[in-house]
Parts: structure tokens; C-alpha cells; sequence
């Protein structure tokens, strides 16, 4: 599929037309969108030919990277640019920008697409910003180097971790106070909850372990799940990113320079396989129909695409330099 | 704030009082104590349940014959350093209510830190961050042997303090020259840049590195094929392009290893030499702790941190500084006390990691004290790459390959 008619389709579909919209084929549909941190670029990959569609400039040091629920739009934090921007999914033409506060690594959308929460780096705060309006919805403070962000399917908590104070701090979004601080090991990077909120993993890269969070208890951690991989040295394992499958009976946790990702068991928390992907593995994502899962690979420069069912690697996409974050659309 | 301005005052406190020591007359008011503003409390703070009383203690360093503008080092080297770990140390206390202060005192080349430093601790400061020369901070920690204090050697490089001269009551985060000069030959190996010519200058500094320097090569093997001494005086800038050619005259070889502490003349050896060869060592492609082009593993955002305090750069001694407060600040964490048995046991903990953005954790050697962690080798402009190499395996962690690995160890805790 061409981005001639991609692009042809969607204006037709924007004026009306929807006879033409219905010509694009459904297999053309799904794209998955990879920032590219040090191309300054976003690529976007069709999910069906698994091949580069189109490469996007984007603002400087693109990082964080995700959709509205209806997958509509894309936020894109522009951390050397401070600010978010606002992608059309299918037109990939920037919409608007966001503040953001100052450097802004990653974000998560409350369940309800508003508000989107920031977590600013270089500022030990993390942001809320209504992204109808772009007004300033909140400023929490937190840790140093606030990076993960995750928020309860609910959207009552968000969780954002700080890098260098090493907790994961749960902030009630009715009042946006913190209410807890977790400590967890050193360098905690990405908060994830599972769909029905019964677990929150943290994972901690430096310390290499995944902290898996009872939120009904206390917000006490039931488990640190640490690795091992034959070959590999103990300081190359650093878990990053995570990934729950809907279901909630697996995790994938990307495990940075070890290139792996580690699929755990979500009821016995054991490591029941380890995928080989490529280098420096970062963030992850599903396709919406869970069949797929993508890893950004930093060291690489490509995307692997992992099958969910059979667990295993079956191909990897070249993008830009340095992938870092990745979102699925349907 | 607050902190900060403590932290000033107690040094215009240090300055008067070496004054009164040099028996110059004092002011009437400058006698007093000079106050401490009280700074209003953020509404959000609650009571501290513990405090870490942080020193610091710097001996100005003695100055070369001349420093280009570019390298004169900032008045607060070193010490901001300090300062930002105190206000990450406190960003991230306030969670568990520990609080972090921190007094400096600045002693002149000619001074005597042993004192400085005995006040420190009768003020309470357990826990002290040395810039001292070794042979000082021997003396201050034979001092304060029988006392609840934990020294942390932020400055002195020398394999001395961490083999036979040893100390129980010391922490190394100043990476030793063992370390560093590891760190450039396994990085000149992997290039098969194994011939080395040595040019060492006057200083009993310079000698200790070149020492280094021999150790490495005999340990990664690398063959010296050449050695000489720098004697063309302290300032051979205005006739380096005659000069230098002419004492650079020796057989081949593949880089040409400066070892010049002060910077007298490493700086005029590139682009001066009679064969086309690049210069490592203590200028040129040099082995640190630190560097202001570092930015990886969320090096950058330490660097901006730093910037926005201080609008200036990250020094090395800044760095080592920061990463002392950090180690301190980072174990109070998990005890929650300021108790220093404590700290000590769990900063010594077999599971103690500390991010110290260089891609693997930090973490201190039991047998020693010393503070392993990947060293840069960076030019003026670009951090090359990060020792340990690739190829360096170890059975217990790579970093153990630079410096001395335990069964060198000539150190004896008593």
C-alpha cells in the first residue's frame, strides 16, 4: 500500500466522501509509529508489509510516543524541543503542539484521552495538560528525574517513577497528590499497570529487577523479579520497558544491552523464556489485536516484531536512529 | 537554598578564621559568628526524622606556571558538585523526611586541613567529603580513627591510599591513576595502538602517572618503546613548534602517552610532534571520571541539573563530588538513619548499586574501598568511548579489570 493512496484516501474521507474511504483496504490500516531519538524523525510502519511507510521530521529528540484512544492522533514528546506534539494518524501532518513542561521524556493519557500527564526530567515534576485546550491542568512534584509514567485503568492513580530518588510515586488524580512513595531499584524507567489494576510493574534498569506492586495492598511489592540469561552479563540486563497482555496472564519486560525481552508469567511471576530481539531493546508495544508485539531496538536502528501466540521473533523493520518509543494504531 | 547559603557562610567563617590564624586584625563584626538567615519553610515540609551532616573539605590544589583561559578551573570546583548532590539528595529525601546539609571549608595550598576537618566533626558532620593530598588525608583519617565519622576521598588519585596505605575509615569515588590509565590501555589495545612512547613531566604527580602508565602496559601488554622527561621549563609555549619536534625525535611508535597532572605542557605536544601521532593520557585522549560531552545513559540530564545550578559545566571534581553526597544520600535511602555504622554496612553491601549514569551501576570494592565504575576517554570536544572494553571479561564484573582487582590488593584494614 502506497502513501499516495493512504494519503488520497483519508482527504477523501475528511471531505466527505466516505465511498473512497471504504476502498482502503483493511490491512492497511494498522501503522505503527516509532520516534526516532537522534533522527529527530518518527517512522511510520505499516503493520501489514512490515515496511517503512513514511518517515516523519518531528521536533528535536523524539521520545515518548503515544495514541488517543480512538487512534486518531499521535502525542509525540519533543524532549530537545519542550514541547508535545500532535500528529494525525493518518495524515501524519502535525495538528498542533502541547506544552509540556521542560523536557519532556515520557507521558501516559488518562484512559480517557484528557488529561495527558508529563513527566519532566530535568524539572523533578510531572505536568498535566488538557490537550483540548492546552491549559495547565496540574504541577506535582515528585522525585529526580521523573521518567515512567503509568495510570490505573481506572484512571484513579498515576504512577510516575523517579530515576534517581529510585521510587514510583502514586499520585491520586482526583487531587493530584501524592499519596504514596515505593521505593524499588535503582533507575526505575517504566510504570505499567495490568488491564483490571490487580498488579503495577515497575521496572528498575541499573538495579535490573521488576518490582510488581499489589495497589489493593497497601501498594506493597509482592515480588522483585530479577534475570539470568546464560552468556549474558549480569550489568547487561536492564529492564526497561513492559507490556501486559489484556488478558493479563503474560508480561514482556525489554531488557535494554542484554537484547532480550523476557516473557514472565503474571500468576507464578516466573521468567518463562527469554526472546533475542536487537540491540539495546527499549520500549514495547502491542498491536491492538495483541497478535503482534513490537520492541524498539536503540543500538540497532530497527523494530522487532514478536508473535504474541507462538512467542517468537519473526522479523525486524529498520527505522530511524536510535528508535525509543512505539504505538500501535488500528 | 537554605543549604547553600550555610554552605557559603560557613566558608566567609573559614576565611576569617585563617586570617585570625595568619594574624590578620579582624573587624569588630566579622568576629562574631556571622548569622545564619532563617529561611522560611515551604509549607509542605514536615520535621526531618534524620539528618545527614555532610563536610567537605578542600585543599586548594597548587596552581601550574600557567593555565590556559579555556582550563582555569572555576572557583567552586568541586563544590558544586557537592551542592547539586545535596539538593538531589534532598529532592528525593523529602519523601522519607531525611534531611542533608552540607558545610564546606576551603583550605589554601599552604594550609592544614587535619584541623578543618577535626572541627567539622566536633560540629557535628559525620560523614566528610576530602580534596586533600594523600598524604593530609592520612593524616586526617589516622585522626579521627576512633571517631563516628566516614571520610570519602573525592580528589587524591593515588594507588597509595588504596594498596598499602590504606584506611578502614575511607570510601575512594576519586577514581584512582591505576584506574584511569587501565582504562586508556585497554581502549589503545583494542585499537592495536600498542607501541607507546611516555612523556613524563617534573612533578612527583607526573612520575606516580607515568608509574601507572608502565603498570597498564605490562598488564594489557602494550610495550613502551620509548620514555622521556619534559625538561624545556614550566612555559615552553612561545617556541613549542621548534621545541617540540625536536624532543619528540625517537624510533616509531603509535601514540605518543603525556603524563602532565598540572598541564604545564601536554596541551603544546598535538600537532607539534615530528611524526604524525596522537597524544593520550593526562591531555589529549584522556581517561576520567567525567566530562562535560558525556550525555549517554541519562548522563544529560546530570549535566543540565548541574548547568542550571551553577551555569557552568561539569568538572571531574564535580562529578566525584556529587557522586560522593549521591553514594551517602543513595544508602540513606533504604536505612532511613543517619547513623553511620549503618550507612557504612549498607554502602559496603554486597547488593549496593549506585546509577551513576555510565550504563552499569557503580558499587565499592570490599577489599579496598575504591569506587569501581566505567571511566570516559574523552577528547577536548567528544567522549570516545567508555572503559571497561568489550573484550575485558571478568568473573565477577568487568569493571574489576580496571585498578586493582583483588588478588593485587596490598591493602590491610586493621
Amino acid at each position: 500500500m502506497t502513501r499516495r493512496i493512504l494519503l488520497s484516501a483519508s482527504l477523501a474521507a475528511a471531505a466527505g466522501l466516505m465511498v473512497m474511504g471504504e476502498t482502503l483496504p483493511a490491512q492497511a490500516q494498522m501503522r505503527a509509529f516509532v520516534t526516532n531519538e537522534r533522527d529527530h524523525t518518527m517512522s511510520v510502519v505499516d503493520m501489514d508489509a512490515l515496511k517503512v511507510l513514511e518517515t516523519i521530521k518531528t521536533g528535536r529528540r523524539p521520545r515518548g510516543v503515544t495514541a488517543s484512544p480512538d487512534g486518531k492522533l499521535i502525542y509525540v514528546a519533543a524532549s530537545d524541543d519542550n514541547r508535545v506534539e500532535v500528529y494525525d494518524s493518518k495524515t501524519f501532518k502535525m495538528l498542533k503542539t502541547l506544552r509540556s513542561g521542560p523536557d519532556p521524556e515520557l507521558f501516559v493519557l488518562a484512559p480517557s484521552g484528557n488529561p495527558l500527564y508529563i513527566a519532566n526530567e530535568d524539572d523533578n515534576m510531572v505536568t498535566a495538560v488538557n490537550v483540548e485546550n492546552n491549559e495547565l491542568v496540574a504541577e506535582i512534584p515528585v522525585g529526580v528525574e521523573p521518567e515512567g509514567m503509568g495510570v490505573s485503568p481506572d484512571g484513579k492513580y498515576l504512577v510516575n517513577t523517579s530515576e534517581t530518588t529510585n521510587m514510583a510515586h502514586v499520585i491520586d488524580t482526583t487531587t493530584n497528590e501524592v499519596i504514596e512513595n515505593i521505593l524499588v531499584d535503582s533507575r526505575p524507567r517504566v510504570a505499567q499497570f495490568n488491564h483490571d489494576g490487580t498488579q503495577l510493574w515497575v521496572s528498575a534498569e541499573v538495579g535490573g529487577t521488576v518490582a510488581v506492586i499489589d495497589p489493593k495492598d497497601k501498594w506493597k511489592i509482592v515480588k522483585k523479579i530479577s534475570f539470568e540469561i546464560p552468556g549474558v552479563n549480569k550489568d547487561a540486563i536492564q529492564p526497561v520497558g513492559i507490556r501486559i497482555t489484556k488478558d493479563g496472564s503474560k508480561a514482556f519486560v525489554a531488557l535494554g544491552p542484554a537484547n532480550r525481552v523476557a516473557i514472565v508469567d503474571t500468576k507464578t511471576l516466573a521468567v518463562e523464556k527469554y526472546l533475542l530481539v536487537g540491540q539495546r531493546v527499549w520500549q514495547l508495544a502491542f498491536t491492538p489485536d495483541e497478535k503482534l508485539l513490537l520492541s524498539t531496538n536503540g543500538n540497532s536502528n530497527d523494530v522487532s516484531i514478536i508473535d504474541v501466540a507462538s512467542e517468537k521473533v519473526t522479523k525486524s523493520v529498520a527505522v530511524g536512529r536510535s528508535p525509543w518509543g512505539v504505538v500501535v494504531v488500528p | 537554598m537554605k543549604r547553600m547559603v550555610r554552605a557559603a557562610a560557613a566558608r566567609a567563617v573559614l576565611a576569617m578564621a585563617l586570617l585570625a590564624m595568619a594574624g590578620v586584625p579582624l573587624p569588630a563584626s566579622a568576629q562574631q559568628e556571622s548569622p545564619t538567615p532563617a529561611a522560611p519553610k515551604p509549607a509542605a515540609t514536615v520535621a526531618a526524622a534524620q539528618t545527614f551532616r555532610i563536610g567537605l573539605v578542600r585543599q586548594m590544589p597548587e596552581l601550574p606556571p600557567w593555565i590556559a583561559p579555556l582550563t582555569a578551573p572555576p572557583e567552586n570546583l568541586g563544590v558544586a558538585g557537592a551542592e547539586l548532590g545535596i539538593r538531589d539528595a534532598l529532592a528525593s529525601g523529602r519523601f522519607l523526611k531525611l534531611d542533608y546539609t552540607l558545610a564546606t571549608e576551603i583550605v589554601p595550598t599552604d594550609g592544614d586541613p587535619l584541623p578543618v576537618a577535626q572541627k567539622l566533626v566536633e560540629a557535628g558532620n559525620n560523614y566528610i567529603l576530602l580534596d586533600v593530598p594523600a598524604a593530609q588525608l592520612i593524616r586526617i583519617a589516622d585522626a579521627l580513627k576512633d571517631k563516628d565519622v566516614l571520610l570519602v576521598n573525592v580528589g587524591a588519585p593515588d594507588d597509595s591510599l588504596r594498596q598499602q596505605d590504606c584506611r578502614a575509615n575511607v570510601l575512594h569515588v576519586a577514581p584512582n591513576r591505576a584506574m584511569l590509565t587501565d582504562a586508556l590501555a585497554q581502549f589503545l589495545m583494542t585499537k592495536r595502538w600498542r607501541n607507546w612512547f611516555l612523556f613524563t613531566g617534573r612533578t612527583d604527580g607526573d612520575k606516580l602517572y607515568a608509574e601507572a602508565v608502565r603498570n597498564s602496559a605490562r598488564k594489557f601488554g602494550a610495550k613502551i618503546v620509548a620514555e622521556k622527561v619534559w625538561d624545556y621549563g614550566p612555559d615552553a609555549r612561545a617556541t613549542a613548534q621548534s621545541e617540540v619536534p625536536r624532543a619528540t625525535q625517537v624510533a616509531e611508535y603509535d601514540i605518543l602517552i603525556i603524563a602532565d597532572e598540572q598541564g604545564e605542557f601536554g596541551d603544546i605536544l598535538p600537532y607539534n610532534t615530528w611524526l604524525a601521532r596522537p597524544t593520550a593520557g593526562t591531555q589529549g585522549l584522556m581517561p576520567l571520571a567525567w566530562h562535560p560531552t558525556m550525555e549517554n545513559w541519562g548522563a544529560a540530564q546530570l549535566q543540565s541539573r548541574f548547568f542550571k545550578q551553577h551555569q557552568r559545566m561539569m568538572q571531574p571534581l564535580d562529578f566525584q563530588m556529587w557522586e560522593g553526597v549521591f553514594a551517602i544520600a543513595s544508602a540513606g535511602m533504604k536505612t532511613r538513619s543517619s547513623e553511620v555504622g549503618k550507612i557504612r554496612a549498607q554502602i559496603l553491601a554486597p547488593d549496593y548499586d549506585l546509577p551513576v549514569f555510565k550504563g552499569v551501576a557503580a558499587s565499592f570494592r570490599p577489599w579496598d574501598h575504591q569506587l569501581r565504575q566505567p571511566i570516559l576517554l574523552t577528547h577536548a570536544t567528544n567522549t570516545v568511548t567508555l572503559s571497561p572494553q568489550q573484550a575485558y571479561l571478568h568473573q565477577r564484573t568487568p569493571l574489576d579489570t580496571l585498578g586493582f582487582d583483588q588478588p593485587e590488593t596490598r591493602c590491610k584494614f586493621n
